[in-house]
């Protein structure tokens, strides 16, 4: 057969982009691994029983509570001891320990931020769920009306903005209002972030309802409330449950909009008009933090963020085998 | 009318099961209308609080050179966040460069040449990192990606090409700035262009491949030449999403750029980002001025990705719309 | 211009046969028509023939099909020369939304890495005026091919096929989406065509395949295992075919008692 001119060229390209297709999706791939590979060994090395049952501690606190005395000379690091009194317990100022803070090992744990994320985020969840469950059930049983399309873009414009904004709304709203920073503020900004989720997923899981279930409810004279709380609604049940899921999910990693509404403390806290402790604050500060110890609860922070995220998805995985529309 | 007919002979004159239809549709309107509210509310409130920036500057607060909050004996307050929004459009850029022919990539793999059953699990893997908060990307960052990246890149290509280019030129430091920053963004930024470039490629009829096909054409020509072509507005549109979700982030980009206001050259250099100014500063604001103008700051990333997200959606939606004319 | 042999040609979609093995004859300078009930498999068969079959998902074919004497099945053969050089129109007419009307055209010769423009413009016209099209878009090659009615927009196809100077033209069921006088224009070009090229085209129009094919072939359905399985049940000239049917199926067919 006549081979035309270009023929191996075209053979070649053809080749060698099909191959870059593969590099690409590796390229996805590689950094996925390398971050949960290193936050599961990281902050999983900086697991303890301490760790989800202690608040947090300052380093120099912590280092002369492990230690109980001064500590011995270290040839490596002569100026170990330097400033530390006699009697070996902490100085009240806390600085001049400062060489062996640098040291340290782990620092107390994040309890405080655990019952503070969860507090804060299930507060924001149960803000957005009427707003995103009713609308989503708008958004799929009128789902031709112009009204909708409005919806629907709105729905976009909240989940395509950038999280801080809505940290910026609350702030000046209830922040300055209130001149407090406050657990409730967190929780209505991570609403603002959450109700595009549960709109779009209770939409979507709305959708996928047969239309020949409604059909077969009108059928039998239901009128449209009856037939969607009684037949459409609890058949997408569990779809709409991954929503809220993934949506708490979301909603639990979001950072930056708390450094403007409940500012994080150290302390474990349940006062919702207060400041307070949160998982992802955690990780934030404690990662600028020069004290090594602090470095490590940031890494297990980090840890049990991730294994939130990685349960939650996996789950949702496993419990629709659908594409849930979150991510659309 | 058949539908009311048979409410009527169901419910023998139940008056709120039969009229149940009006308030239920009031209540899911009202609701989804909350959505539509919140938008408008948001845009609206930090429109009025940032007017006291705006009025004393202008587009100034954006585009003016000098950002310093504190009065001096020597000067007045000035605030002008050109090296925040310069910041961000570099960063930005850098991650959209990476991240589009990657994202382009993957989809095109994902939907055009990966077996079908690699495809579903490789989409989730892909999206998983969509679903890691940003406040993990900034900790594996800042502790490991940051010095591995410096070791590897920055360093050996400031001493070298830098020498020459002053974009890449030294000293690298502490290692984090726009390009770093950048990449992690990029990664950031991969799953919500990829999955959106695959579902925009799934929507080419099978037509188009044939009809390349069958003119003597490889399959990556048939990708490129037919393929990518026809949904070319919809991978637009993914990409467009794809830099909101870049300009608005704010963790990563606070943690990975060093947050400083001085402009330079070098790509290598520390700088700050428009979102991460916000972060640092409004609850630190030391008068009502410099509130109003860091508000301002985020009304512009509002206002940026509204406007990117308008231009996506009619972008995807002009594809959609094609499959369905494409088939006459 | 080439001839093709088929045989023992068995089409499967995954591990289900399609069509019982075939062994036919395609002559030049003829048109072949392939009629039969829908599901006999006719369109699986034809796409056999440029190995357009295999593009769909777990779809294979067994058995040899002869290029001239050259077998397309044979290993090592690339299925992107085979269709350079047997070329194909769909069903549904296709121009490719993001070119014009020359570009549709043009995209075959474009792959060949024809970029001249004086060698391009004349390939294009020749290609468009063997189609029959010149007269109606020769004013008009920058606008979109999709702007064209469905009967153009099928001629355009077949005018991107030609353009590239095929041996054989594969046409499925070419003017089932087309009105009847599309239909009785590309029916006019097609017996243009066979002068300088081989034709096979499958249809659903006993009519259409009466009207311009010299030979015929037959496929039906066999149900009788349970597994519905096409089969060719006869091949000869269209007259035969139509006038003195040797198969008693496909006198059945013919005279309409079946499908």
């Amino acid at each position: 057969m006549s081979i035309p001119k270009n023929y191996r060229w075209r053979k070649f390209v053809d080749q060698v982009m099909r191959g870059s297709t593969v590099v690409a999706t590796g390229c996805a791939v590689i950094p996925l691994i390398a971050i949960i590979g290193y936050v599961l060994t990281l902050g999983g090395s900086a697991l303890s029983t301490q760790f989800f049952t202690d608040v947090y501690q300052p380093p120099n606190m912590a280092q002369a509570a492990a230690d109980g005395s001064t500590p011995a000379f270290d040839p490596n690091d002569p100026f170990a001891g330097i400033g530390v009194p006699d009697d070996g317990t902490a100085p009240a100022d806390g600085t001049a320990l400062e060489s062996d803070v640098y040291a340290g090992g782990p620092v107390g744990g994040v309890l405080h931020g655990i019952i503070g994320t969860l507090i804060i985020t299930g507060m924001g969840l149960l803000f957005a769920l009427p707003i995103g469950i009713f609308a989503g059930i708008y958004l799929s049983e009128y789902r031709n009306e112009r009204y909708a399309t409005i919806v629907r873009f709105c729905c976009d414009v909240l989940s395509g903005s950038p999280s801080i904004v809505a940290g910026v709304v609350i702030y000046i709203l209830v922040v300055i209002q209130s001149q407090q920073f406050s657990a409730i503020a967190g929780s209505l900004a991570l609403m603002i972030l959450m109700v595009p989720i549960v709109t779009r997923t209770t939409e979507e899981m709305l959708k996928l309802v047969p239309e020949s279930m409604r059909e077969a409810a009108r059928g039998l004279g239901a009128p449209t409330w009856y037939s969607t709380f009684t037949v459409i609604i609890p058949a997408a049940l569990p779809g709409i449950v991954t929503g809220v899921m993934l949506a708490f999910a979301r909603g639990a990693g979001e950072t930056a909009p708390l450094i403007l509404t409940v500012l994080g403390s150290n302390v474990i806290s349940t006062n919702l008009f207060a400041p307070m402790a949160s998982l992802p604050l955690v990780a934030y500060r404690y990662t600028e933090s020069p004290y090594p110890g602090e470095n490590t609860l940031a890494w297990g922070a980090a840890f049990v963020l991730m294994m939130l995220v990685l349960v939650m998805n996996i789950l949702v995985r496993v419990a629709t085998r659908r594409r849930a529309g979150a991510s659309r | 009318m058949a539908k009311q007919q048979h409410a009527e002979s169901w419910s023998n004159g139940k008056s709120v099961f039969r009229h149940g239809d009006v308030p239920f549709r009031i209540g899911t309107v009202v609701l989804a209308s909350c959505v539509v509210a919140l938008v408008f509310a948001m845009g609206a409130i930090m429109f009025l609080s940032s007017s006291e920036a705006r009025t004393a500057f202008g587009w100034d607060v954006l585009f003016g050179q000098v950002w310093n909050p504190v009065a001096t004996e020597l000067s007045e307050p000035e605030f002008g966040a050109w090296p925040a929004v310069r910041g961000t459009l570099l960063s930005s850029l850098v991650a959209i460069v990476i991240a589009a022919p990657l994202a382009l990539g993957i989809g095109i793999f994902l939907a055009e040449l990966c077996p079908p059953k690699l495809s579903t699990p490789l989409s989730f893997l892909v999206e998983l990192l969509a679903a890691i908060p940003s406040v993990i990307y900034g900790v594996w960052g800042v502790f490991v990606f940051v010095p591995f990246f410096n070791q590897v890149f920055s360093t050996p290509v400031s001493e070298t090409l830098g020498t020459y280019i002053p974009w890449l030129a030294g000293p690298v430091a502490t290692g984090r700035g726009v390009m770093v920053t950048g990449i992690i963004m990029a990664i950031m930024i991969l799953p919500t262009i990829a999955s959106l470039t695959r579902d925009v490629l799934r929507l080419v009829p099978n037509t188009q491949r044939e009809a390349m096909l069958s003119i003597g054409a490889t399959r990556w020509e048939t990708i490129w030449l037919a393929v990518v072509p026809y949904s070319r507005a919809g991978i637009i549109g993914a990409v467009m999403l794809g830099l909101g979700r870049a300009l608005g982030e704010t963790m990563a980009a606070t943690l990975l750029i060093g947050n400083s206001q001085r402009i330079s050259e070098s790509l290598f250099a520390p700088a700050t980002t428009a979102a991460s100014l916000v972060a640092n500063e409004l609850t630190n604001s030391v008068s009502s001025l410099h509130e109003s103008a860091l508000i301002t700051v985020a009304f512009a990333l509002f206002g940026i990705t509204l406007v990117l997200n308008l231009g996506a959606r009619l972008m995807i939606w002009y594809v959609d719309r094609g499959m369905a004319g494409g088939r006459s | 211009m080439s001839s093709m042999t088929i045989s023992q040609l068995a089409p499967f979609y995954g591990s289900r046969q399609a069509v019982k093995a075939v062994d036919m004859q395609v002559a030049t300078q003829e048109i072949t028509a392939i009629i039969g009930p829908s599901g006999c498999g006719k369109s699986t068969v034809l796409r056999c023939l440029n190995r357009m079959h295999e593009t769909i998902l777990g779809a294979s074919a067994t058995g040899t099909v002869l290029l001239d004497d050259e077998d397309i099945y044979a290993p090592g053969i690339d299925a992107t020369l085979i269709r350079r050089r047997v070329g194909m129109v769909f069903q549904q007419p296709v121009a490719f939304r993001t070119r014009n009307i020359y570009e549709n055209v043009a995209a075959g010769l474009r792959l060949q890495g024809m970029s001249r423009k004086a060698e391009l413009d004349q390939s294009v016209e020749e290609a468009l005026r063997s189609a029959v099209l010149w007269d109606e878009v020769k004013d008009v090659l920058s606008k979109p091919g999709t702007a064209l009615s469905g009967g153009q927009q099928q001629r355009l196809a077949i005018a991107r096929a030609l353009a590239i100077k095929p041996d054989v033209l594969l046409l499925d069921e070419p003017c089932s989406a087309l009105d009847p006088i599309a239909t009785a224009n590309i029916e006019e070009l097609l017996v243009q065509l066979k002068t300088t090229l081989t034709i096979v085209i499958v249809t659903h129009s006993m009519q259409q395949a009466a009207r311009i094919s010299d030979q015929t072939a037959v496929f039906m359905v066999d149900t009788t295992s349970g597994n519905p399985i096409g089969e060719l049940v006869e091949k000869s000239s269209t007259t035969n075919v139509f006038t003195n049917p040797s198969d008693p199926r496909t006198e059945s067919y013919i005279s309409g008692r079946v499908g």
